[in-house]
């Protein structure tokens, strides 16, 4: 028997490790975490994601220290015999005032992040943001650019009956163009059921609300395609309705504006 | 015939608590099973991208379903057999204060759950908003069988209302000489609790399906913004509702943990007063923290900071629970039969739910984790390896009272480590892929998703496999089990092991004394 014991002890103390490593592993790559993304608000975000992250894991050594460590000790086939005691008043209050100090601590940041996500003033550029059953509407309210924004993989790759692409369920025929290195406010409303517009990287989740208006900003650093999903049930093609942001030095996207102009006044 | 019209006579018309809850028992198991299938309908959907088996639309109609089947039928239901087995058992009362009421209420619930599995078989889609059916989706949006679905929340409702003012009732007025609140079991004081939290919510939710069906037929507008209504009042009403129903769910949990914590530990509860405090303080504070479920649908800052903190206190009382479990542990002299195994899970699988909500709490986190598969992750480890290992934990624990036969062992080992391991091979890879910005709810997904929806999928199938090998076990007991004895367990404490086993039809005819 004792062989097996140690046995087990090895093959614990392996599983302990092997988590621990995924863990650290799962800190580094981005298919296991959060994205830091490309905005302040994003970064903050992440920020505020990964000390919850590390207060919870230094938590859990603690109190599964403590259970497992109880649990391994004290076995009766080990000889344990038990206390008599039953409460300690002291310990109580302990445990009660010090878990509530480090919430205390860890509201701060938080509370930060949230009034600068709030802080939708001095925008450069206003964009809204429409729902629809299923895709995306988006007008730019200063210059009366809008443009509807659809799924664009083929139905043959969703029913497997052609190779899934690179992007597959995450294209679009018209991306969402923004410039980087400017304030964009974001105005998001539905036409129809809620829909909830999300953009990881930019650190943007915002319901989409029939008879609301709810605002979001962003101020991307670096030129590139980000892409998103909704993410509010919103019927049978929910999940067919991606979104793609594009992001444009400030040049290529005035350009781009004044060509989408010039386009818009030939049709009309 | 006469045989059949004495079952007839015996599980329909009974009015004992150790039948109605039997029947309790066997519908919730039924229900985790029907639930558990709908599950692996749609892990198999999602084991690779693309549309394999199913329409988006019926894929939405399973996630709904599973949902409500559940919550409502498993979930609940098995807290309220466990109630009426071991309520008045536990306190010294004949049986439950209102024995007819008791049965009405049960028989509600089949009749419920027919009606809502019945829109499956009808024509035109079953339920498709998710089981959260916010409007204006299930109200203008809805098909047709949204009516049914009504209707079946509305009978679920009234039946746990009933049944809630049963225990109170019960708890109140039926106690044994001598048996002040504070002396009760920890399983009565929670159960107590809940039932006040159910009597508080369970109206709420009839509300807001009762203005979903005026909004569907009678032309209000409660939730249609063309017609002046709004519909985030919805989601205010349906989290008012189904924040602390979350809890109803969870601390008849925390009641049969702390029973079983004790008994294989062979030493007293650590910090019963504290428990009870802090289930009080856990109740209390369910009815202010609704709105962080709303996060993103456009609460004012002040409003999310409000529900930010709020949220965030209640990991306090939660904590306090998780130590005194621990601090029972300590300096006991432990064995690990099933019910312990599935309880110790329960600490630490369920502790690990909760730093899953503490991050969930944080709401500018929350932004990111809003609506993806990290909510999915989180609310998955409190109710399997939480509310659902308890019960595991609980029928272990009680079945050789119950039936007076003893469970097979080496099976109930078996089903707890496989249980333990499949369970986290299923949940735990979702929360890598929600950071990764996989939305819930979607029946196919981005290639990048494939490899842990892969594993789920494995995870989610073994996992409800080895579910058989408890179905086989319980009936295997219940049919040739080893006779038990009355004690049971070694260290078992309380009424409900003073009675024979199987406990008699009718056990504390003449109250018990206690000192």
């Amino acid at each position: 028997m004792p062989h097996i014991k140690k046995l087990t002890l090895r093959l614990f103390s392996a599983i302990v490790l092997l988590c621990g490593c995924s863990s650290l592993f799962a800190v580094e790559s981005s298919k296991f975490n959060m994205s830091p993304g490309v905005t302040p608000i994003s970064q903050q975000m992440y920020g505020v994601h990964m000390m919850m992250f590390w207060v919870c894991c230094g938590l859990a050594v603690l109190v599964f220290g403590f259970l497992f460590f109880s649990v391994f000790k004290y076995r009766r086939s080990k000889g344990a015999v038990a206390a008599k005691f039953h409460g300690n008043n002291t310990l109580e209050v302990i445990w009660t005032i010090i878990p509530f100090l480090i919430l205390l601590v860890l509201a701060i940041p938080a509370t930060k992040v949230m009034l600068n996500i709030d802080d939708t003033r001095n925008a450069e550029l206003t964009i809204k943001v429409t729902g629809y059953q299923w895709y995306w509407k988006y007008e730019y309210l200063d210059n009366g650019v809008a443009y509807f924004s659809k799924l664009s993989t083929p139905q043959a790759q969703i029913n497997n009956q052609q190779l899934k692409g690179a992007n597959y369920l995450l294209e679009v025929d018209n991306p969402l163009v923004i410039p980087t290195n400017r304030k964009v406010r974001f105005l998001i409303t539905s036409n129809d059921v809620i829909h909830s517009w999300w953009v990881p990287h930019l650190g943007i989740k915002k319901d989409a609300v029939p008879g609301f208006i709810h605002e979001m900003w962003a101020e991307v650093q670096e030129p590139g395609t980000y892409r998103g999903q909704c993410a509010e049930l919103c019927g049978a093609q929910h999940g067919f309705m991606p979104i793609v942001v594009e992001a444009k030095d400030e040049k290529s996207f005035d350009a781009w504006l004044i060509e989408q102009n010039r386009q818009a006044e030939l049709v009309s | 015939m006469t045989k059949f019209k004495a079952f007839i006579v015996r599980w329909v018309f009974s009015t004992n608590h150790k039948d109605i809850g039997t029947l309790y028992m066997w519908l919730s198991l039924i229900m985790f099973l029907v639930g558990g299938v709908m599950a692996l309908l749609f892990r198999m959907e999602l084991f690779q991208p693309g549309l394999q088996f199913m329409q988006p639309d019926f894929f939405n109609q399973l996630i709904t379903m599973h949902g409500l089947v559940m919550v409502f039928g498993a979930v609940m239901p098995a807290f309220t057999g466990l109630a009426n087995w071991m309520i008045p058992m536990m306190i010294g009362a004949p049986d439950m204060a209102m024995p007819r009421m008791n049965n009405l209420s049960f028989w509600i619930l089949p009749c419920s759950f027919g009606i809502l599995i019945s829109t499956f078989f009808l024509s035109g889609p079953a339920p498709n908003f998710g089981w959260t059916f916010y409007a204006p989706l299930s109200t203008t949006y809805g098909p047709e069988s949204t009516d049914f679905f009504i209707f079946a929340v509305h009978l679920m409702g009234i039946s746990s209302i009933m049944g809630a003012i049963n225990v109170i009732v019960t708890v109140l007025n039926l106690r044994a000489p001598g048996m002040t609140l504070m002396k009760m079991p920890l399983f009565c004081w929670t159960w107590l609790i809940t039932a006040f939290l159910l009597i508080a919510v369970m109206p709420v939710l009839a509300g807001a399906v009762t203005m979903m069906l005026t909004d569907r037929h009678f032309g209000t507008s409660f939730f249609n913004a063309a017609g002046g209504g709004d519909p985030l009042l919805f989601q205010h009403v349906f989290w008012f509702f189904g924040h602390p129903e979350v809890y109803i769910m969870i601390l008849p949990a925390f009641g049969v943990v702390s029973h079983i914590i004790p008994t294989f530990s062979r030493k007293k509860l650590f910090g019963y007063g504290f428990m009870v405090y802090a289930t009080l303080a856990i109740a209390l504070l369910s009815f202010i923290v609704w709105a962080h479920h709303m996060f993103v649908s456009g609460l004012p800052l002040t409003g999310a900071l409000f529900f930010m903190y709020a949220t965030m206190l209640i990991s306090v009382p939660t904590g306090i629970k998780v130590f005194n479990w621990v601090a029972t542990m300590y300096k006991g002299s432990l064995t690990f039969e099933t019910p312990m195994l599935f309880a110790i899970a329960f600490v630490f699988l369920f502790t690990f739910g909760g730093f899953s909500g503490l991050m969930l709490s944080i709401a500018p986190a929350d932004y990111q984790y809003h609506d993806s598969y990290f909510v999915v992750a989180h609310f998955h480890y409190v109710l399997v390896p939480g509310a659902i290992f308890s019960l595991f934990a609980a029928v272990y624990f009680w079945l050789p009272k119950w039936c007076g036969r003893m469970y097979n062992e080496r099976l109930g080992q078996i089903h707890f480590w496989l249980s333990a391991i499949f369970v986290n091979l299923t949940f735990f890879p979702m929360h890598f892929l929600g950071l990764a910005g996989m939305p819930r709810r979607i029946p196919d997904y981005a290639l990048q998703f494939s490899d842990f929806n892969m594993v789920a999928t494995f995870g989610a199938l073994l996992f409800g496999l080895t579910q058989l090998i408890f179905v086989y076990n319980v009936i295997h007991t219940i049919r040739k089990g080893k006779k038990a004895t009355a004690q049971v367990w070694e260290g078992a404490e309380g009424l409900e092991w003073t009675v024979p086993s199987p406990a008699p039809y009718h056990t504390f005819e003449v109250p018990p004394v206690i000192k």
